[in-house]
């Protein structure tokens, strides 16, 4: 059912955990839903230099949050806000069609991140 | 490496006595049971003498009460449609359960699209069916009830006795799906008083393919396939005779072997369901702790989603299955689990074992040794897990 990317992610995800004094967090999804995620983002000079992620899912919701901290990390915010749903997909080499929709949420859970990022650094200037 | 298959609602392994009995009536008694010859005089002895091993399985009280089909869902589907259809003119109203597998559940959708009302009764956290709520539902207007025997998802059996004496208090008709409970626990027809019964080859060990329909003497219900004849006119076409003949078998050895082999597979559930609840804190039982299939273990772990934990078990080669949505088609979670008052998040973090005649107590305590590992792992990653147990575990 899975590419053999997608259980590789799975079964040794990169960057689980949190950040505590994170710049920017984001959650997404709902377990309801059967899918939930959150991401946590350290900027410095405008780059994401560390990013870490909790989720609570099917093994696509925990091989797309994997891939997007690899796909993120050292990114600039603006190259970072690029990355979206079918990248994370393609480097996964592709995802069950049901789960492209429901537990495909990684990126926008790093653009929630980023934009919590931008909101506190605004309302840090004010 | 070990492998552990504990998915038998699921599929089961055709046991190799029902093979052989099968084998002859691919290579030698091919004949069809409606010729006149010495073929087809081997074949109707092999149809017949199946029949009579399946009635005696429910203790039927006739032989010809039982119609052979091609699988437990095409048995409901007919049981349903076939008496709607026939006895629509006293009156257009279904009783069903909102656990039913999904064979009764899309049936009864559909009779609501013909214009029939159908009534789906509530159940209570271990999966009982509520029997007041059916007493009210019951009225002359009702032609027909249909409950399963027992749920193959979270285990319970259901009070069929009770129901059945309610059900009949009217002039409804009483199906009763018994797919997941024929060759696990006793049934009686005549004890029970069911007009119409289900049942599955491949649930008892025999092959898949091959379904029946128990139609007690007198229940009137429209044919499933016309054609030539065959099934008592029931369900024309040429009979899928070596299929028949081997589950024909397995309903023989599930009658003779069922005493002894539910008694080791209650044992082995037990302790599988002891351990879960020890070794995993959050856990909890699906369905009913006593009034349950002995091969039945469904249990839920918080803050944990069911398909990450079954492919971890995978990994570990052992197969399972989840009441998850995502492992199904769908992306509700099951509508047996949300019946019995789970909410979304729990019934996304369940689990289902079925036990066969093949697991020992090794491959129990294998597994039970396994999921706290992996309950642990999936915990730490989640979210959700509040933050005591995360530093605990």
């Amino acid at each position: 059912m899975y590419s053999e990317k997608v259980m590789e992610h799975f079964k040794n995800p990169h960057n689980v955990g949190e950040i505590p004094d994170a710049d920017g967090v984001g959650t997404v999804g709902n377990p309801v839903c059967g899918d939930m995620m959150t991401i946590y983002i350290k900027v410095k000079d405008n780059r994401i230099v560390d990013i870490k992620f909790k989720t609570f899912g099917c093994g696509a919701a925990v091989a797309t949050s994997s891939m997007i901290t690899e796909l993120a990390k050292n990114k600039t915010l603006e190259d970072a806000l690029k990355v979206n749903r079918q990248n994370v997909a393609d480097s996964l080499g592709g995802l069950p069609p049901i789960k492209m929709h429901c537990s495909n949420l990684a990126a926008d859970a790093l653009h929630e991140a980023i934009k919590d990022y931008q909101k506190k650094r605004e309302a840090h200037k004010k | 490496m070990r492998r552990v298959y504990m998915d038998h609602t699921a599929g089961k392994p055709v046991d190799p006595r029902v093979i052989e009995t099968m084998k002859p009536y691919f290579e030698k008694s091919y004949g069809n049971p409606a010729s006149l010859h010495s073929f087809a005089q081997e074949a109707r002895k092999g149809l017949e003498g199946a029949r009579e091993k399946v009635a005696e399985l429910i203790n039927a009280e006739r032989k010809e009460e039982i119609v052979f089909t091609s699988c437990a869902t095409e048995s409901n589907n007919w049981a349903i449609r076939g008496v709607a259809a026939r006895n629509q003119d006293r009156g257009k109203h279904v009783i069903t359960t909102s656990i039913e597998h999904m064979s009764v559940m899309n049936v009864c959708k559909y009779l609501t699209r013909q214009g029939f009302k159908v009534s789906f009764l509530p159940v209570d956290k271990q999966g009982t069916v509520d029997l007041e709520a059916l007493m009210k539902e019951l009225t002359d207007e009702t032609i027909l009830v249909s409950a399963m025997y027992a749920n193959g998802e979270i285990g319970t059996i259901e009070p069929i006795k009770e129901i059945s004496e309610i059900v009949h208090s009217e002039k409804a008709y009483f199906h009763v799906d018994a797919t997941a409970a024929a060759g696990q626990i006793p049934i009686d027809v005549q004890e029970d008083g069911a007009d119409l019964v289900t049942l599955s080859s491949n649930d008892m060990y025999g092959p898949k393919g091959v379904g029946a329909l128990y139609v007690r003497k007198g229940t009137k219900l429209d044919p499933l396939i016309y054609g030539g004849g065959q099934e008592y006119g029931l369900r024309s076409g040429t009979e899928n005779l070596p299929g028949i003949v081997g589950m024909g078998k397995a309903a023989e050895l599930a009658k003779a072997e069922m005493g002894v082999e539910s008694r080791r597979l209650r044992c082995l559930r037990d302790k599988f369901i002891k351990g879960l609840l020890e070794k995993i804190p959050h856990s909890f039982l699906n369905g009913h702790p006593v009034k349950r299939l002995p091969n039945n273990v469904a249990a839920r772990f918080s803050y944990i989603e069911g398909e990450s934990m079954l492919l971890n078990l995978e990994m570990a080669s052992v197969a399972a299955s989840s009441g998850s949505a995502c492992t199904a088609k769908t992306l509700e979670p099951s509508h047996v689990l949300r019946a019995i008052g789970l909410k979304h998040e729990e019934a996304h973090g369940s689990l289902l074992f079925t036990l066969g005649k093949q697991n020992s107590e090794d491959d129990v305590d294998y597994v039970v040794g396994l999921l706290p590992d992996i309950v642990k792992r999936l915990r730490a990653m989640s979210p959700i897990t509040p933050k005591e147990l995360r530093e605990s575990v």
